[in-house]
């Protein structure tokens, strides 16, 4: 191994980059960007849902529940009607999620302690959100007939009832149960997957395709210096968006850090090694710009956002599916990544993700330093 | 590898064959050390892979060979340490600085830190890049950015270099200057291979290879091609019509060969006694005007269009023996 022929390997591909905006825009850009968009777009928490009321009782009694949803994070009256096509249309236009009626007879039944039928209509297209919804509506609405039952309890007794069961929740981890701080750890590794296997991808295909690959392989330069020498500036470039996704994280969105900051550091590192390659040993391969992108992007994108368990968790899957997601590197490390932010737990702990992701890195640096031939075919 | 005093290349039986197309065909060639060899051949004729196999990056379905002393089999990376190549496309970094190039391919040749600044200064001076040292090599027009492609490939001063056509798309001006360049290079002792499609070029080489199809169909300096391989004599003859000449007289059993160059008609014949009267005579029977003939003593670019019209008969011929 020759450190001068390596350098030199690596200022040349540094000026490349600095040279050609579309990498600074890959590199440095998009990672922000995506960063920025998903983890505001990508929330799943259910809250404001918009909902229409029809109120045909128009009494205290049905103000009254009805300001119990007002009162309510979750729901979020916007608007009022006396039919049913307007809750349609809204429907149909998306303008609310959900309708609420409330019979005539609302106040008299309630009265009378007959049963009451309250009707809730719900945009049902978005399965996850409609269920979810749906259980805050029922939640409203069965506190606020208990608290009828509890009155009339007292009032025939005299005594305060106590509910027999109470469920005292205590939230681990992320306890405000936001989902942006379960989402941006992961959020981190899925891009980094993606940048990274894209930044290398060009970069041996491009010198194919302009010849230059011909005139470097009649060079004494050996195998492994060319790549480790390319691999060193992207190596670079892509801490620096670690660091970047780090420091966003806990500056603009906070996302609290509570394992060590040199694990995840160190893990990044170890990822990015095998990514990096993965992009390189694609461009090795198909010695097509066009192609090497798009195989690039085939094969960690969609793997990494549907499949490392991000944002759709794994155990929900189904058994093979949940196998497949093994072959996806980007899955140890949203693990790990979750793990280190949320949980603040070490290798003790993460040992087998680790090895994993090791493992993925061996074999992708190994693979790429067999399969580049200091020849023609 | 034995060392071979005389030769800086020699190549046995070389063969190259992409699937079933059969690229070079068993050629065998020597290089004598400190010559300009020139490889010269149509396009497609095998000229490049050759060199691809000769500089190591290409490796051979058979036959031997060695460059610099080093296998072409096994000691490929031995080879490229010594040895030169410029690409056909010239492969510069387009959008690096012509210094950074030159940093470049100082740092891949790990040319010596003392020796860098006056490597860096030569190349620049002999490229006549003084004004362009900071300018991206992609603006440089294709002249400059050659002589940049040369300087660059001979930086850690290889005794043996290969140019593969490294004046194709260059304007005669500048071609003839790179020919200056590459004589001062062999002056120095560098052995240079180079290939080339241009005959007017041939003539500058000390020894020639003439490929065609894959196979090395002659060899020698250009004046012992010319008086070894003209069967006959060559007349240039000026008459109207000259194309509808040519066909016409092509069959006449007292002409061998009849081509077109330019506006006059090459004749070759065999019989020592031809006079100008008779290919005059000849082509007044045929019904054309004769203003001029001449005998020339033949270009290269007769023998080699000889040759190709000859083997292309005799493969014609063992193409109806087969049928």
């Amino acid at each position: 191994m020759n450190f001068g022929r390596i350098s030199a390997m690596t200022r040349k591909e540094f000026i490349h980059v600095i040279r050609d905006p579309r990498s600074i825009i890959l590199g440095i850009a998009i990672p922000v960007i995506l960063l920025l968009l998903f983890a505001y777009a990508l929330t799943l928490d259910v809250d404001h849902v918009p909902v229409m009321v029809w109120d045909q009782s128009d009494s205290t009694a049905s103000r009254e529940f009805i300001s119990r949803f007002k009162a309510s994070r979750y729901f979020k009256i916007k608007g009022r009607t006396d039919n049913y096509r307007d809750v349609e249309q809204a429907i149909d236009r998306g303008d609310i999620l959900a309708g609420l009626v409330l019979p005539r007879d609302f106040a008299q039944r309630l009265e009378a302690r007959r049963p009451v039928q309250v009707q809730w209509l719900v945009d049902g297209s978005d399965a996850n959100t409609a269920t979810i919804a749906t259980g805050y509506a029922t939640a409203v609405t069965q506190a606020y007939s208990e608290e009828v039952v509890l009155q009339d309890i007292r009032k025939l007794t005299g005594k305060v009832l106590e509910r027999p069961l109470d469920v005292r929740p205590r939230v681990w981890f992320n306890a405000d149960m936001e989902s942006k701080n379960f989402i941006i750890p992961g959020l981190i590794a899925v891009i980094m997957m993606v940048i990274a296997a894209l930044l290398t991808s060009l970069t041996v295909a491009r010198e194919w395709e302009r010849g230059t690959m011909e005139q470097l392989i009649s060079t004494p330069v050996k195998g492994h210096e060319l790549i480790i020498g390319k691999l060193t500036p992207y190596f670079i470039i892509g801490m620096f968006d670690v660091l970047l996704a780090v420091l966003m994280g806990k500056f603009q969105f906070g996302v609290p850090l509570r394992g060590s900051v040199v694990l995840l550091f160190g893990m990044a590192a170890v990822f990015l090694l095998g990514a990096l390659s993965l992009g390189l040993l694609i461009s090795i391969f198909t010695k097509n710009q066009l192609l090497a992108n798009q195989l690039a992007l085939l094969t960690t994108f969609i793997p990494a956002f549907v499949l490392s368990g991000f944002a759709f968790p794994i155990n929900s899957m189904p058994k093979v599916v949940q196998w497949v997601t093994f072959l996806v590197p980007a899955r140890f490390l949203v693990h790990l990544f979750k793990g280190i932010y949320l949980k603040g737990v070490g290798l003790e702990t993460l040992y087998l993700e680790a090895g994993l992701l090791a493992l993925f890195a061996v074999a992708m640096v190994g693979l790429t330093l067999v399969k580049f031939k200091k020849k023609l075919e | 590898m034995r060392d071979d005093r005389e030769n800086a290349v020699v190549v046995r039986e070389l063969v190259k064959r992409f699937g079933d197309f059969t690229a070079v065909d068993g050629i065998s060639f020597e290089v004598k050390k400190g010559e300009v060899f020139g490889f010269l051949g149509p396009n497609g004729s095998g000229k490049s892979t050759t060199i691809r196999m000769l500089c190591g990056i290409l490796l051979p379905s058979k036959g031997t060979g060695t460059v610099a002393g080093y296998d072409i089999l096994t000691q490929t990376e031995a080879i490229k340490s010594h040895i030169g190549y410029m690409s056909q496309k010239f492969s510069l970094y387009q959008n690096l600085t012509v210094e950074e190039n030159i940093d470049f391919f100082s740092g891949i040749y790990q040319i010596p830190q003392e020796k860098k600044k006056d490597r860096k200064e030569w190349v620049i001076e002999m490229a006549h890049l003084q004004k362009y040292r900071g300018s991206p090599t992609g603006i440089l027009p294709g002249g400059l950015r050659q002589r940049l492609a040369l300087g660059c490939a001979v930086l850690h001063e290889p005794r043996l270099l290969f140019l593969d056509e490294p004046t194709s798309g260059v304007d005669p001006i500048n071609r003839r200057r790179f020919w200056d360049l590459i004589y001062e290079l062999s002056e120095q002792g560098v052995t240079v291979f180079v290939t080339t499609h241009y005959l007017d070029e041939a003539e500058n080489c000390n020894r020639l290879g003439l490929l065609y199809r894959g196979e090395l169909i002659a060899s020698g300096t250009p004046e012992q091609l010319k008086s070894e391989l003209t069967q006959g004599t060559v007349w240039e003859v000026f008459c109207d019509r000259p194309q509808d000449a040519m066909l016409e007289l092509e069959d006449q059993p007292e002409i061998h060969d009849i081509s077109l160059f330019g506006s006059s008609l090459h004749i070759v014949t065999g019989d020592a006694s031809t006079t100008e009267q008779r290919i005059s005579d000849l082509l007044n029977r045929n019904g054309y005007r004769v203003d001029r003939v001449e005998r020339i003593s033949p270009s290269l670019e007769d023998i080699f269009v000889g040759l190709i019209q000859s083997k292309e008969r005799s493969l014609q011929a063992q193409e109806e023996v087969k049928r």
